[in-house]
């Protein structure tokens, strides 16, 4: 009170007392965030964070992404399952693979060859990462575990798709001169339905996706459950 | 003498060309449209049945689909057949052998309980004395066996038992046995013997081998089925010619008004042999049925008949007298109650016959010719009229009194066929289940019905709707010369698979990968190995000189359906094709120097064309690594 007196009183005082005031209205907010970020747990965001490491546990069991070719010579379609730690071909014996490659060799793109994904090698080690994360935030209880593991799990799923993109656009433009087959050089679809040559590409994200987007969901409502909880 | 009038009577009607039958009456444009749809299977969908039909002299088995009847696939059995590289590489030319026809009479679908089972088909070969097992797991051929010691024409076959145990044969000729001896056929009587031979199959396997023999007088043993149910372990035959002629049979065969049919108990044989009291004859046990009694016994049958065939319930046995106007239906009960009383009218060679009356339970009046009977499971017969070109549909036993009175009254309906039938199928008719609904008449004279294509004319088979009271005349069909008699069983009855998993390849010269091909040399003995993909051979080239032995082993490393690769050579007379995940062998003495190209035969991919490469046959003494080249590396 005294301090919007002054103001009005003494104008030449007027910067330094906004000044003071906007450090007054940080040191609040960083206050604020201090206290938020601090915020305990409730049971019930414990219970969603636990809910959400084994979401994030269980989506290593389903492919992430699915693609579906079909031709008129391949009316059932080829599929393509990518997991977190492998891809997989569908039909006998994961055979589509082969046959995706087989016909790919014709227009010169380079095998998919689960050895030369190394991003595979690392995925299931950050999924374990973050895992542990999560069961860090159910056991410390703080809001400010919840925020890292937002972030770090918002980072690392922006990055993937960045890079399965990347992925695709390196395969579709890293063609064999001396193929029999020469096509302008493209990018499969990320998501979304695509005509290349005689084949109809279908790219949807599947089951392991879906369940790694619920536990963002899970690991957002802890963070909103908790919001108002205070020290007792 | 009635008999010789009736007879001639036949003779008249053949000779003018008419068919008791009449011409087929005009058909309304609304039948035809029902018709139509009956039998139309459209684009990309699929039949509900498989027809496998014997080829006849051709060979082979056909399949064709119903209710489309169209052919859709030839399994090449004891004939070559360049179109699946069958008889070319070494596997299947072992199987046949040194001959390269068959006959192929009458194929048996594998039985479990007395119902298919989805597992083979055994064929006959007529000609050559041999069975041969389909796998029906890739509709292949995978064994055949024979030629089958002690037997001459081996007509009477493929009749499988209730479990598969046995596949049953019964020879057509006799010759004076162990084969190879000779005898003047005028002393056909004393010299000369027919066989019924018990083939056993492996119930995993399907392996067959000779199982045992009965020995036979010489008749001429036509046509036969196996029991089931109450008469579970005997088997059936007619005969011709139990005059013994030995020649112009058509005029010395056919005097007697009855001839002796065989009721053969099989499950007695196998015993005896299982007991020692079988000879061995070239490496198989044979019965003597005069010394071993209970194995066979003799039933009169009129006249000259074809078929006799058991009705599903396992109780009714009929037979067709060709030359006579009716069939004749057994009573199994009154069979058994034959045997165990001895109600015999007498003995041939020891064997006993049967008293006629006390076994038949009629003679049905179904017309001219009646060669063959089917079933539908719901009480019914269809018997095919080669002479009045026919099918008939009559109502088995249990008779009325007023029926068996005037036993025209169970013939039921009367459809034309065109022309000649002689075998016809009913859909499941030998099993205890029949799906009746669907009868293919196989006929045995097309007679100008078809487009004008010459003096060699085609076989024709007919779809007969069976399902309601009256049959239907739908749809015919061209069959493969030359349908004698064939299966039907439900699509859903059967899981073949249709590539071949490159985990249970076992050939040790497969090659999957490119690094394990390549050409090597020991000696004279050329050996390349080659894998073959979309759309190239690895290695293309294979270097050899004038008086090497060359084996090709050529490994289809596909994993889909329908991606099949041939391997053609120039010049050579060797054509392979390979299944997706098959690898196949051929070897050849390499004898006129040149280079011969090779390329894929069985088109596959937008540049099959390009699929090719060379096989250089140097000179002695030439060659890029002087007179050993053995060049072909992998790309």
């Amino acid at each position: 009170m005294n301090t919007i007196i002054a103001q009005r009183n003494n104008p030449a005082s007027a910067a330094s007392i906004r000044t003071t005031t906007m450090t007054q209205r940080v040191s609040g907010l960083l206050r604020r965030e201090f206290r938020f970020l601090h915020k305990p747990l409730n049971v019930w965001s414990r219970l969603l964070l636990l809910a959400a490491a084994v979401t994030i546990g269980a989506s290593l069991f389903f492919p992430l992404w699915k693609m579906h070719l079909v031709a008129p010579q391949y009316s059932d379609g080829l599929d393509l399952y990518i997991f977190p730690y492998k891809i997989q071909g569908g039909g006998l014996n994961g055979q589509h693979l082969n046959e995706i490659n087989n016909l790919n060799h014709y227009i010169g793109m380079k095998p998919l060859l689960a050895a030369d994904f190394m991003e595979m090698r690392w995925m299931p080690f950050v999924f374990g990462l973050i895992i542990l994360m999560t069961l860090r935030s159910v056991v410390f209880g703080e809001m400010s575990n919840v925020v890292d593991l937002f972030a770090v799990y918002s980072y690392f799923g922006l990055f993937s798709i960045g890079s399965f993109w990347y992925r695709l656009y390196e395969y579709g433009h890293t063609l064999d001169p001396h193929a029999p087959v020469h096509i302008k050089p493209f990018t499969p679809m990320l998501i979304g339905v695509k005509q290349i040559a005689n084949f109809r590409e279908y790219s949807f994200p599947q089951a392991g996706a879906y369940l790694l987007c619920v536990s963002v969901l899970l690991i957002g409502l802890a963070g909103w459950f908790s919001r108002k909880e205070t020290f007792a | 003498m009635k008999p010789t009038i009736t007879l001639n009577a036949i003779a008249l009607v053949v000779a003018l060309g008419f068919t008791s039958c009449g011409k087929q009456t005009g058909t309304s444009q609304a039948e035809r449209t029902a018709n139509a749809v009956a039998s139309y299977v459209a684009p990309g969908e699929k039949d509900e049945y498989y027809l496998f039909y014997s080829g006849g002299h051709s060979g082979q088995v056909y399949v064709a689909g119903i209710p489309s009847l169209r052919h859709i696939s030839t399994i090449p059995v004891f004939a070559p057949y360049p179109a699946t590289g069958y008889g070319f590489d070494e596997e299947s030319k072992k199987m046949l052998g040194d001959f390269s026809w068959g006959d192929v009479h009458h194929p048996a679908l594998s039985q479990t309980n007395s119902k298919y089972d989805g597992r083979w088909l055994f064929v006959n070969d007529n000609a050559n004395n041999r069975i041969a097992r389909i796998d029906l797991h890739d509709f292949k051929t995978h064994q055949i066996l024979g030629p089958i010691p002690n037997s001459i024409g081996n007509h009477g076959s493929s009749f499988i038992t209730e479990n598969s145990e046995y596949i049953l044969c019964a020879t057509r000729f006799s010759v004076p046995l162990p084969k190879g001896r000779v005898a003047d056929p005028k002393d056909y009587e004393k010299e000369f013997n027919g066989m019924v031979s018990g083939i056993k199959v492996d119930p995993k396997t399907g392996e067959m081998k000779v199982g045992w023999q009965i020995l036979t007088p010489p008749f001429d043993w036509d046509l036969g089925s196996t029991g089931k149910r109450p008469s579970s372990g005997w088997a059936f035959w007619t005969s011709y010619n139990t005059e013994m002629a030995h020649d112009t049979l058509e005029v010395n065969s056919t005097q007697k008004d009855r001839d002796l049919a065989a009721v053969v108990n099989w499950r007695a044989a196998e015993e005896a042999v299982a007991d020692g009291k079988a000879e061995m004859m070239d490496g198989v046990p044979i019965i003597d049925p005069a010394r071993v009694p209970g194995v066979l016994y003799f039933v009169p049958i009129g006249k000259s008949p074809h078929g006799m065939d058991v009705d599903p319930t396992g109780k009714w046995i009929v037979a067709g007298g060709k030359l006579q106007p009716a069939t004749t239906v057994l009573n199994f009960e009154k069979v058994q109650a034959a045997i165990n009383n001895k109600t015999f009218e007498g003995e041939f060679r020891g064997v006993p016959i049967l008293k006629y009356e006390a076994v038949v339970e009629g003679e049905v009046p179904v017309g001219l010719g009646p060669l063959h009977t089917q079933y539908d499971g719901k009480g019914n017969a269809y018997t095919s009229m080669f002479i009045d070109s026919c099918i008939v549909k009559w109502k088995l036993p249990p008779w009325t009194d007023e029926e068996k009175k005037d036993l025209t009254k169970v013939v039921l309906d009367k459809v034309p066929a065109h022309f000649s039938t002689g075998h016809l199928v009913v859909a499941g008719s030998d099993t205890a289940q029949p799906y009746g609904k669907w009868c293919v008449a196989m006929n045995k004279l097309s007679a100008g019905r078809h487009i004008n294509v010459g003096p060699s004319q085609p076989e024709s088979s007919q779809l007969i709707d069976i399902s309601g009271e009256k049959m239907k005349m739908i749809a015919e069909a061209y069959t493969e010369p030359e349908p004698h008699f064939a299966q039907i069983l439900k699509v859903s009855d059967v899981q073949p698979t249709e590539v071949y998993p490159k985990d249970e390849n076992k050939d040790p010269n497969a090659v999957w990968e490119k690094a394990q091909g390549g050409v090597t040399r020991n000696g004279n003995q050329v050996v390349a190995k080659l894998m073959a993909i979309r759309s190239r051979f690895n290695p293309d080239r294979i270097d050899a000189q004038v008086g090497d032995e060359l084996t090709v082993h050529v490994t289809n490393v596909e994993q889909t359906r329908d991606m099949i690769h041939g391997f053609g050579l120039i010049e050579h007379n060797i054509n392979m094709v390979m299944d997706p995940g098959e690898t196949k062998t051929f070897h050849i003495k390499l004898t006129k120097p040149g280079v011969f190209p090779f390329y894929c035969t069985n088109f596959c991919s937008a540049l099959h064309q390009e699929m090719q490469g060379y096989l250089v046959v140097w000179k002695p003494g030439e060659g890029p690594s002087g007179a050993s080249g053995a060049v072909g590396g992998t790309k």
